[in-house]
Protein backbone atom coordinates (compact mmCIF):
# COMPACT_ATOMS: atom_id res chain seq x y z
CA UNK A 1 0.00 0.00 0.00
CA UNK A 2 2.61 2.49 1.12
CA UNK A 3 5.00 1.33 -1.54
CA UNK A 4 2.29 1.92 -4.10
CA UNK A 5 1.74 5.47 -2.86
CA UNK A 6 5.48 6.09 -2.95
CA UNK A 7 5.60 4.72 -6.50
CA UNK A 8 2.78 7.05 -7.59
CA UNK A 9 4.50 10.06 -6.03
CA UNK A 10 7.79 9.17 -7.67
CA UNK A 11 6.27 8.70 -11.11
CA UNK A 12 4.38 11.99 -10.71
CA UNK A 13 7.64 13.70 -9.98
CA UNK A 14 9.37 12.30 -13.06
CA UNK A 15 7.86 14.92 -15.35
CA UNK A 16 10.11 15.52 -18.35
CA UNK A 17 11.91 18.86 -18.39
CA UNK A 18 12.30 21.00 -21.50
CA UNK A 19 15.82 21.94 -22.54
CA UNK A 20 17.72 23.48 -25.41
CA UNK A 21 19.02 20.91 -27.87
CA UNK A 22 22.58 20.96 -26.54
CA UNK A 23 23.91 21.39 -23.02
CA UNK A 24 27.32 22.05 -21.57
CA UNK A 25 28.71 22.71 -18.11
CA UNK A 26 30.69 25.77 -17.16
CA UNK A 27 32.24 26.47 -13.78
CA UNK A 28 31.97 30.15 -12.85
CA UNK A 29 33.00 32.11 -9.78
CA UNK A 30 30.56 33.08 -7.08
CA UNK A 31 31.30 36.74 -7.74
CA UNK A 32 30.28 36.41 -11.40
CA UNK A 33 27.10 34.56 -10.49
CA UNK A 34 26.14 36.93 -7.65
CA UNK A 35 26.46 39.87 -10.03
CA UNK A 36 23.33 38.68 -11.83
CA UNK A 37 24.92 39.00 -15.29
CA UNK A 38 24.42 35.27 -15.89
CA UNK A 39 20.65 35.76 -15.75
CA UNK A 40 20.95 38.19 -18.66
CA UNK A 41 23.45 36.23 -20.77
CA UNK A 42 22.21 32.64 -20.43
CA UNK A 43 18.69 33.08 -21.86
CA UNK A 44 20.18 35.00 -24.78
CA UNK A 45 22.77 32.26 -25.38
CA UNK A 46 20.00 29.65 -25.38
CA UNK A 47 18.11 31.73 -27.92
CA UNK A 48 21.00 32.67 -30.21
CA UNK A 49 22.99 29.45 -30.44
CA UNK A 50 20.52 26.93 -28.98
CA UNK A 51 22.88 25.99 -26.15
CA UNK A 52 21.94 25.45 -22.52
CA UNK A 53 24.85 26.43 -20.31
CA UNK A 54 24.65 24.78 -16.89
CA UNK A 55 26.52 26.82 -14.30
CA UNK A 56 28.49 25.40 -11.40
CA UNK A 57 29.04 28.25 -9.01
CA UNK A 58 32.30 27.76 -7.09
CA UNK A 59 35.45 29.67 -6.15
CA UNK A 60 38.20 30.14 -8.75
CA UNK A 61 40.33 27.52 -7.00
CA UNK A 62 37.63 24.88 -7.26
CA UNK A 63 36.66 25.96 -10.77
CA UNK A 64 40.21 25.31 -11.97
CA UNK A 65 40.16 21.93 -10.16
CA UNK A 66 36.92 21.00 -11.93
CA UNK A 67 38.55 21.88 -15.23
CA UNK A 68 41.67 19.84 -14.44
CA UNK A 69 39.54 16.80 -13.61
CA UNK A 70 37.45 17.26 -16.75
CA UNK A 71 34.22 17.58 -14.78
CA UNK A 72 33.19 20.73 -16.67
CA UNK A 73 33.54 21.76 -20.31
CA UNK A 74 34.78 25.29 -19.71
CA UNK A 75 35.49 27.76 -16.91
CA UNK A 76 35.01 31.50 -16.54
CA UNK A 77 37.21 32.87 -13.75
CA UNK A 78 39.28 35.86 -12.71
CA UNK A 79 42.75 35.05 -11.49
CA UNK A 80 45.30 35.63 -14.19
CA UNK A 81 48.30 33.86 -12.66
CA UNK A 82 46.30 30.72 -11.85
CA UNK A 83 44.69 30.76 -15.32
CA UNK A 84 48.05 31.01 -17.06
CA UNK A 85 49.36 28.13 -14.96
CA UNK A 86 46.25 26.14 -15.96
CA UNK A 87 46.96 26.68 -19.67
CA UNK A 88 50.71 26.09 -19.23
CA UNK A 89 50.03 22.74 -17.56
CA UNK A 90 47.99 21.71 -20.60
CA UNK A 91 44.61 21.56 -18.86
CA UNK A 92 43.20 24.03 -21.36
CA UNK A 93 44.21 25.05 -24.89
CA UNK A 94 43.86 28.84 -24.42
CA UNK A 95 42.69 31.73 -22.28
CA UNK A 96 40.35 34.32 -23.74
CA UNK A 97 39.79 37.60 -21.94
CA UNK A 98 36.13 38.58 -21.99
CA UNK A 99 35.46 41.50 -19.69
CA UNK A 100 36.45 43.18 -16.47
CA UNK A 101 34.91 44.78 -13.45
CA UNK A 102 36.57 46.13 -10.34
CA UNK A 103 37.03 45.37 -6.68
CA UNK A 104 35.87 47.73 -3.96
CA UNK A 105 36.48 47.99 -0.25
CA UNK A 106 33.25 47.72 1.70
CA UNK A 107 33.11 48.79 5.32
CA UNK A 108 30.87 50.05 8.10
CA UNK A 109 29.13 53.38 7.43
CA UNK A 110 31.00 55.25 10.19
CA UNK A 111 34.33 54.11 8.64
CA UNK A 112 36.24 53.65 11.90
CA UNK A 113 39.54 53.03 10.10
CA UNK A 114 39.19 56.14 7.93
CA UNK A 115 39.60 54.15 4.73
CA UNK A 116 37.64 56.59 2.60
CA UNK A 117 40.40 59.19 2.94
CA UNK A 118 43.03 56.84 1.50
CA UNK A 119 44.70 57.59 -1.83
CA UNK A 120 45.35 53.97 -2.85
CA UNK A 121 44.34 50.40 -2.06
CA UNK A 122 47.62 49.99 -0.18
CA UNK A 123 46.79 52.93 2.06
CA UNK A 124 43.36 51.47 2.80
CA UNK A 125 44.94 48.25 4.05
CA UNK A 126 47.53 50.16 6.08
CA UNK A 127 44.73 52.20 7.67
CA UNK A 128 42.80 49.03 8.54
CA UNK A 129 45.87 47.30 9.97
CA UNK A 130 46.91 50.48 11.80
CA UNK A 131 43.59 50.83 13.60
CA UNK A 132 43.18 47.05 13.95
CA UNK A 133 39.68 47.35 12.51
CA UNK A 134 38.05 43.97 11.81
CA UNK A 135 38.70 42.68 8.30
CA UNK A 136 36.93 39.68 6.77
CA UNK A 137 38.84 37.66 4.20
CA UNK A 138 37.27 35.14 1.83
CA UNK A 139 40.00 32.67 2.75
CA UNK A 140 38.79 30.18 0.13
CA UNK A 141 41.52 30.38 -2.52
CA UNK A 142 39.12 32.21 -4.84
CA UNK A 143 40.11 34.90 -7.33
CA UNK A 144 38.95 37.60 -4.93
CA UNK A 145 40.95 36.02 -2.12
CA UNK A 146 44.07 35.84 -4.26
CA UNK A 147 43.69 39.50 -5.22
CA UNK A 148 43.27 40.43 -1.57
CA UNK A 149 46.41 38.53 -0.56
CA UNK A 150 48.49 40.20 -3.25
CA UNK A 151 47.20 43.60 -2.07
CA UNK A 152 48.34 42.81 1.48
CA UNK A 153 51.71 41.85 0.10
CA UNK A 154 51.94 45.16 -1.79
CA UNK A 155 51.10 46.96 1.44
CA UNK A 156 53.91 45.11 3.22
CA UNK A 157 51.62 43.68 5.87
CA UNK A 158 51.26 40.04 6.87
CA UNK A 159 47.61 39.83 7.96
CA UNK A 160 47.77 37.30 10.77
CA UNK A 161 46.36 39.15 13.77
CA UNK A 162 43.09 38.65 15.62
CA UNK A 163 41.35 41.42 13.64
CA UNK A 164 41.88 39.46 10.41
CA UNK A 165 39.10 36.91 10.01
CA UNK A 166 39.41 34.36 7.20
CA UNK A 167 35.94 32.85 6.84
CA UNK A 168 36.56 30.34 4.06
CA UNK A 169 33.30 31.09 2.29
CA UNK A 170 31.87 32.43 -0.97
CA UNK A 171 31.42 36.14 -1.70
CA UNK A 172 27.85 36.35 -0.40
CA UNK A 173 28.48 34.41 2.79
CA UNK A 174 31.62 36.47 3.47
CA UNK A 175 29.65 39.71 2.94
CA UNK A 176 27.02 38.47 5.40
CA UNK A 177 29.77 37.83 7.94
CA UNK A 178 31.40 41.23 7.37
CA UNK A 179 28.07 43.03 7.76
CA UNK A 180 27.32 41.00 10.88
CA UNK A 181 30.64 41.88 12.54
CA UNK A 182 30.88 45.45 11.28
CA UNK A 183 34.07 44.52 9.45
CA UNK A 184 35.84 45.69 6.30
CA UNK A 185 35.97 43.40 3.29
CA UNK A 186 37.20 43.35 -0.29
CA UNK A 187 34.37 42.57 -2.71
CA UNK A 188 33.80 42.85 -6.43
CA UNK A 189 31.52 45.75 -7.21
CA UNK A 190 28.85 43.62 -8.88
CA UNK A 191 28.37 41.26 -5.95
CA UNK A 192 28.14 44.17 -3.54
CA UNK A 193 25.57 46.12 -5.58
CA UNK A 194 23.45 43.00 -5.92
CA UNK A 195 23.79 42.00 -2.29
CA UNK A 196 20.51 42.02 -0.39
CA UNK A 197 21.74 42.44 3.21
CA UNK A 198 23.79 45.66 3.08
CA UNK A 199 22.57 47.06 6.46
CA UNK A 200 24.82 50.04 7.41
CA UNK A 201 27.70 48.99 5.18
CA UNK A 202 28.82 50.93 2.12
CA UNK A 203 31.66 51.21 -0.39
CA UNK A 204 34.48 53.05 1.41
CA UNK A 205 37.09 52.95 -1.32
CA UNK A 206 37.30 52.17 -5.04
CA UNK A 207 38.99 53.33 -8.22
CA UNK A 208 42.64 52.27 -7.75
CA UNK A 209 43.83 50.58 -11.00
CA UNK A 210 45.24 47.63 -9.00
CA UNK A 211 41.65 46.74 -8.18
CA UNK A 212 41.01 45.92 -11.85
CA UNK A 213 39.41 42.44 -12.15
CA UNK A 214 39.76 40.63 -15.48
CA UNK A 215 37.46 37.71 -16.33
CA UNK A 216 38.67 35.10 -18.78
CA UNK A 217 37.10 32.12 -20.50
CA UNK A 218 39.08 28.89 -20.57
CA UNK A 219 37.98 25.82 -22.53
CA UNK A 220 38.94 22.52 -20.91
CA UNK A 221 41.41 20.46 -22.92
CA UNK A 222 39.53 18.09 -25.22
CA UNK A 223 42.77 16.23 -25.81
CA UNK A 224 42.98 15.15 -22.18
CA UNK A 225 39.26 14.71 -21.72
CA UNK A 226 37.67 13.34 -24.89
CA UNK A 227 34.16 13.65 -23.39
CA UNK A 228 34.43 17.46 -23.25
CA UNK A 229 31.92 19.10 -25.58
CA UNK A 230 34.48 21.01 -27.63
CA UNK A 231 31.95 22.01 -30.29
CA UNK A 232 29.58 23.60 -27.81
CA UNK A 233 32.48 25.32 -26.03
CA UNK A 234 33.70 26.82 -29.32
CA UNK A 235 30.22 28.09 -30.14
CA UNK A 236 29.94 29.65 -26.69
CA UNK A 237 33.36 31.26 -26.94
CA UNK A 238 32.51 32.74 -30.34
CA UNK A 239 29.31 34.13 -28.85
CA UNK A 240 31.06 35.57 -25.79
CA UNK A 241 33.42 37.68 -27.93
CA UNK A 242 30.66 38.73 -30.35
CA UNK A 243 29.17 42.25 -30.59
CA UNK A 244 25.91 40.88 -29.12
CA UNK A 245 27.72 39.84 -25.96
CA UNK A 246 29.55 43.18 -25.86
CA UNK A 247 26.26 45.05 -26.00
CA UNK A 248 24.66 42.93 -23.26
CA UNK A 249 27.71 43.05 -20.97
CA UNK A 250 28.29 46.79 -21.34
CA UNK A 251 24.59 47.46 -21.01
CA UNK A 252 24.16 45.54 -17.76
CA UNK A 253 23.62 48.00 -14.93
CA UNK A 254 22.32 48.00 -11.37
CA UNK A 255 20.96 51.27 -10.00
CA UNK A 256 22.24 52.98 -13.12
CA UNK A 257 25.82 51.81 -12.55
CA UNK A 258 27.57 49.87 -15.31
CA UNK A 259 29.12 46.76 -13.75
CA UNK A 260 31.21 45.11 -16.42
CA UNK A 261 33.29 46.42 -19.30
CA UNK A 262 33.64 44.17 -22.34
CA UNK A 263 37.25 43.95 -23.56
CA UNK A 264 37.51 40.76 -25.63
CA UNK A 265 39.62 40.89 -28.78
CA UNK A 266 37.52 39.95 -31.82
CA UNK A 267 38.55 36.57 -33.19
CA UNK A 268 41.50 36.98 -35.56
CA UNK B 1 12.86 39.44 13.40
CA UNK B 2 11.62 41.47 10.44
CA UNK B 3 13.23 38.89 8.15
CA UNK B 4 11.35 36.07 9.88
CA UNK B 5 8.01 37.76 9.36
CA UNK B 6 8.86 38.68 5.76
CA UNK B 7 9.94 35.09 5.20
CA UNK B 8 6.63 33.77 6.46
CA UNK B 9 4.55 36.08 4.29
CA UNK B 10 6.74 35.41 1.27
CA UNK B 11 6.42 31.65 1.83
CA UNK B 12 2.66 32.07 2.00
CA UNK B 13 2.54 33.94 -1.31
CA UNK B 14 4.93 31.56 -3.02
CA UNK B 15 2.64 28.67 -2.14
CA UNK B 16 -0.64 30.46 -2.83
CA UNK B 17 0.53 31.71 -6.23
CA UNK B 18 1.84 28.21 -7.10
CA UNK B 19 5.17 29.70 -8.14
CA UNK B 20 6.38 27.54 -11.05
CA UNK B 21 10.06 27.63 -10.13
CA UNK B 22 9.32 26.76 -6.52
CA UNK B 23 7.11 23.86 -7.57
CA UNK B 24 9.86 22.52 -9.80
CA UNK B 25 12.49 22.76 -7.08
CA UNK B 26 10.20 21.23 -4.45
CA UNK B 27 9.23 18.34 -6.75
CA UNK B 28 12.88 17.71 -7.50
CA UNK B 29 13.61 17.61 -3.77
CA UNK B 30 10.83 15.08 -3.26
CA UNK B 31 11.81 12.99 -6.25
CA UNK B 32 15.46 12.73 -5.22
CA UNK B 33 14.78 12.01 -1.56
CA UNK B 34 12.00 9.48 -2.25
CA UNK B 35 14.12 7.61 -4.77
CA UNK B 36 17.08 7.60 -2.38
CA UNK B 37 14.78 6.46 0.43
CA UNK B 38 13.24 3.64 -1.63
CA UNK B 39 16.69 2.35 -2.59
CA UNK B 40 17.96 2.78 0.97
CA UNK B 41 15.01 0.75 2.31
CA UNK B 42 15.71 -2.03 -0.20
CA UNK B 43 19.16 -2.35 1.36
CA UNK B 44 18.49 -1.42 4.98
CA UNK B 45 15.34 -3.45 5.74
CA UNK B 46 16.60 -6.89 4.63
CA UNK B 47 19.88 -6.11 6.40
CA UNK B 48 18.02 -5.24 9.61
CA UNK B 49 15.92 -8.42 9.38
CA UNK B 50 19.00 -10.54 8.78
CA UNK B 51 20.71 -9.01 11.80
CA UNK B 52 17.60 -9.76 13.88
CA UNK B 53 17.14 -13.44 13.00
CA UNK B 54 20.66 -14.60 12.42
CA UNK B 55 23.45 -14.96 14.94
CA UNK B 56 26.98 -14.74 13.56
CA UNK B 57 30.36 -13.81 14.93
CA UNK B 58 30.63 -10.21 13.77
CA UNK B 59 26.97 -9.38 14.39
CA UNK B 60 27.65 -7.05 17.32
CA UNK B 61 30.39 -5.29 15.42
CA UNK B 62 28.18 -4.80 12.38
CA UNK B 63 25.39 -3.36 14.55
CA UNK B 64 27.80 -1.07 16.39
CA UNK B 65 29.26 0.24 13.14
CA UNK B 66 25.79 0.71 11.69
CA UNK B 67 24.70 2.71 14.74
CA UNK B 68 27.82 4.82 14.60
CA UNK B 69 27.26 5.57 10.91
CA UNK B 70 23.91 7.16 11.77
CA UNK B 71 26.00 10.22 12.55
CA UNK B 72 27.89 10.04 9.26
CA UNK B 73 28.65 13.64 8.23
CA UNK B 74 26.86 14.20 4.90
CA UNK B 75 29.59 16.52 3.68
CA UNK B 76 32.11 13.67 3.95
CA UNK B 77 29.77 11.31 2.10
CA UNK B 78 29.40 13.99 -0.56
CA UNK B 79 33.12 14.37 -0.91
CA UNK B 80 33.73 10.63 -1.21
CA UNK B 81 30.98 10.22 -3.81
CA UNK B 82 32.34 13.26 -5.61
CA UNK B 83 35.84 11.83 -5.82
CA UNK B 84 34.50 8.47 -7.00
CA UNK B 85 32.24 9.98 -9.69
CA UNK B 86 34.62 12.71 -10.88
CA UNK B 87 35.85 12.30 -14.44
CA UNK B 88 39.29 11.61 -13.02
CA UNK B 89 37.87 9.11 -10.49
CA UNK B 90 37.19 5.36 -10.85
CA UNK B 91 33.58 5.80 -12.03
CA UNK B 92 34.27 8.93 -14.08
CA UNK B 93 33.36 7.29 -17.37
CA UNK B 94 29.71 7.10 -16.26
CA UNK B 95 29.52 10.91 -16.31
CA UNK B 96 27.27 10.97 -13.25
CA UNK B 97 28.78 13.89 -11.36
CA UNK B 98 26.46 16.92 -11.12
CA UNK B 99 23.36 14.89 -12.01
CA UNK B 100 20.32 14.00 -9.86
CA UNK B 101 21.57 10.39 -9.92
CA UNK B 102 24.71 11.41 -8.05
CA UNK B 103 22.54 13.18 -5.47
CA UNK B 104 20.41 10.06 -5.05
CA UNK B 105 23.50 7.92 -4.50
CA UNK B 106 24.87 10.29 -1.86
CA UNK B 107 21.57 10.58 -0.02
CA UNK B 108 21.09 6.84 -0.10
CA UNK B 109 24.44 6.33 1.64
CA UNK B 110 23.48 8.92 4.27
CA UNK B 111 20.07 7.30 4.88
CA UNK B 112 20.90 3.56 4.93
CA UNK B 113 22.56 3.38 8.39
CA UNK B 114 19.76 5.39 9.99
CA UNK B 115 16.93 3.28 8.56
CA UNK B 116 18.79 0.03 9.21
CA UNK B 117 19.55 0.94 12.84
CA UNK B 118 16.01 1.96 13.73
CA UNK B 119 14.54 -1.01 11.86
CA UNK B 120 16.93 -3.46 13.48
CA UNK B 121 15.96 -2.17 16.93
CA UNK B 122 12.25 -2.80 16.42
CA UNK B 123 12.72 -6.08 14.59
CA UNK B 124 14.86 -7.37 17.45
CA UNK B 125 12.05 -6.72 19.92
CA UNK B 126 9.52 -8.42 17.69
CA UNK B 127 11.89 -11.35 17.23
CA UNK B 128 11.83 -11.93 21.00
CA UNK B 129 8.05 -12.40 20.78
CA UNK B 130 8.09 -14.52 17.63
CA UNK B 131 11.20 -16.55 18.25
CA UNK B 132 9.65 -19.69 19.80
CA UNK B 133 6.69 -19.76 17.46
CA UNK B 134 8.73 -19.39 14.28
CA UNK B 135 11.33 -21.91 15.45
CA UNK B 136 8.65 -24.49 16.27
CA UNK B 137 7.09 -24.01 12.85
CA UNK B 138 10.47 -24.79 11.36
CA UNK B 139 10.32 -22.06 8.71
CA UNK B 140 13.25 -21.01 6.58
CA UNK B 141 15.45 -18.03 7.27
CA UNK B 142 13.84 -16.09 4.42
CA UNK B 143 10.34 -16.78 5.73
CA UNK B 144 11.34 -15.61 9.21
CA UNK B 145 12.70 -12.37 7.79
CA UNK B 146 9.61 -11.78 5.68
CA UNK B 147 7.26 -12.43 8.63
CA UNK B 148 9.19 -10.03 10.83
CA UNK B 149 9.31 -7.32 8.18
CA UNK B 150 5.59 -7.60 7.46
CA UNK B 151 4.44 -7.67 11.09
CA UNK B 152 6.72 -4.80 12.08
CA UNK B 153 5.65 -2.63 9.14
CA UNK B 154 4.38 0.19 11.33
CA UNK B 155 7.69 0.50 13.14
CA UNK B 156 9.51 0.23 9.83
CA UNK B 157 7.42 3.11 8.55
CA UNK B 158 8.79 5.22 11.38
CA UNK B 159 12.29 4.16 10.36
CA UNK B 160 11.57 5.16 6.77
CA UNK B 161 10.12 8.51 7.84
CA UNK B 162 13.24 9.21 9.90
CA UNK B 163 15.26 8.45 6.78
CA UNK B 164 13.05 10.78 4.76
CA UNK B 165 13.60 13.55 7.31
CA UNK B 166 17.34 13.13 7.17
CA UNK B 167 17.31 13.14 3.37
CA UNK B 168 14.96 16.02 2.61
CA UNK B 169 16.74 18.43 4.96
CA UNK B 170 20.24 17.43 3.91
CA UNK B 171 22.43 19.94 2.10
CA UNK B 172 26.10 19.07 2.62
CA UNK B 173 26.30 16.01 0.39
CA UNK B 174 23.98 17.04 -2.43
CA UNK B 175 25.55 20.47 -2.72
CA UNK B 176 28.90 18.84 -3.46
CA UNK B 177 27.80 16.07 -5.82
CA UNK B 178 24.91 17.97 -7.42
CA UNK B 179 26.55 21.36 -7.81
CA UNK B 180 23.28 23.29 -7.30
CA UNK B 181 22.80 23.75 -11.07
CA UNK B 182 19.71 25.78 -11.90
CA UNK B 183 16.96 23.63 -13.49
CA UNK B 184 19.01 20.45 -13.12
CA UNK B 185 20.22 19.77 -9.60
CA UNK B 186 18.87 22.66 -7.56
CA UNK B 187 16.69 21.47 -4.67
CA UNK B 188 15.12 23.27 -1.72
CA UNK B 189 18.06 23.00 0.66
CA UNK B 190 20.68 24.08 -1.88
CA UNK B 191 18.43 26.94 -3.01
CA UNK B 192 18.23 28.08 0.63
CA UNK B 193 22.02 28.03 0.89
CA UNK B 194 22.25 30.01 -2.36
CA UNK B 195 19.76 32.70 -1.32
CA UNK B 196 21.47 33.05 2.07
CA UNK B 197 24.73 33.60 0.20
CA UNK B 198 23.08 36.37 -1.79
CA UNK B 199 21.91 38.00 1.43
CA UNK B 200 18.26 37.39 0.46
CA UNK B 201 17.28 36.20 3.91
CA UNK B 202 13.53 36.61 3.46
CA UNK B 203 13.45 34.42 0.35
CA UNK B 204 15.81 31.90 1.99
CA UNK B 205 13.52 31.71 5.02
CA UNK B 206 10.46 31.41 2.79
CA UNK B 207 12.03 28.41 1.08
CA UNK B 208 12.87 27.02 4.52
CA UNK B 209 9.26 27.28 5.62
CA UNK B 210 8.15 25.60 2.41
CA UNK B 211 10.60 22.77 3.13
CA UNK B 212 9.26 22.33 6.66
CA UNK B 213 5.67 22.41 5.41
CA UNK B 214 6.54 19.82 2.79
CA UNK B 215 8.12 17.49 5.36
CA UNK B 216 5.09 17.81 7.63
CA UNK B 217 2.64 17.13 4.79
CA UNK B 218 4.51 14.04 3.68
CA UNK B 219 4.53 12.68 7.23
CA UNK B 220 0.85 13.47 7.76
CA UNK B 221 -0.10 11.93 4.42
CA UNK B 222 1.73 8.70 5.16
CA UNK B 223 0.29 8.43 8.66
CA UNK B 224 -3.18 9.08 7.32
CA UNK B 225 -2.79 6.43 4.63
CA UNK B 226 -1.53 3.79 7.03
CA UNK B 227 -4.32 4.42 9.56
CA UNK B 228 -6.83 3.05 7.07
CA UNK B 229 -5.64 -0.43 8.03
CA UNK B 230 -7.25 -0.48 11.42
CA UNK B 231 -6.75 -4.10 12.40
CA UNK B 232 -2.98 -3.63 12.65
CA UNK B 233 -1.07 -2.66 15.73
CA UNK B 234 0.26 0.86 16.06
Amino acid sequence: MILRVVAVVISACLAPALHASETMRMAVTTSFHNSGLADVLLPRIAEDIDLEVQLLVVGTGQALKLGEAGDVDAILVHSRAAEEAFVAAGHGPRRTEIMYNDFVFVGPGEDTAGASGAASATEVLQAIAGTEALFVSRGDDSGTHKTELSLWEDAGIAPEAAWYRAVGAGMGAALNTAVGMGAYILSDRASWLNFGNKAEHEIVFSGDPVLFNQYAFLPVSAERHPHVKAGAVEKLEAWLISPTAAELINGYAIDGEQLFTFNAEPAG
Amino acid sequence: MVDLWEGLTQAFWLIVSLDAELAEIALRSLRITFTALALACLIALPLAALLAVRRFRLRRTVIAIMNALMGLPPVVVGLVVYVLLSRSGPFGALGLLFTPTAMIIAQMIVIVPLVASIAQQSLRELWHEYHDLLISMNVSQGQKMRTLLWDARRALLTAALAGFGRGIGEVGAIMIVGGNIDNVTRVLTTAIALETGKGEFALALALGFVLIALAISVNLAIHWISQTEREGRW
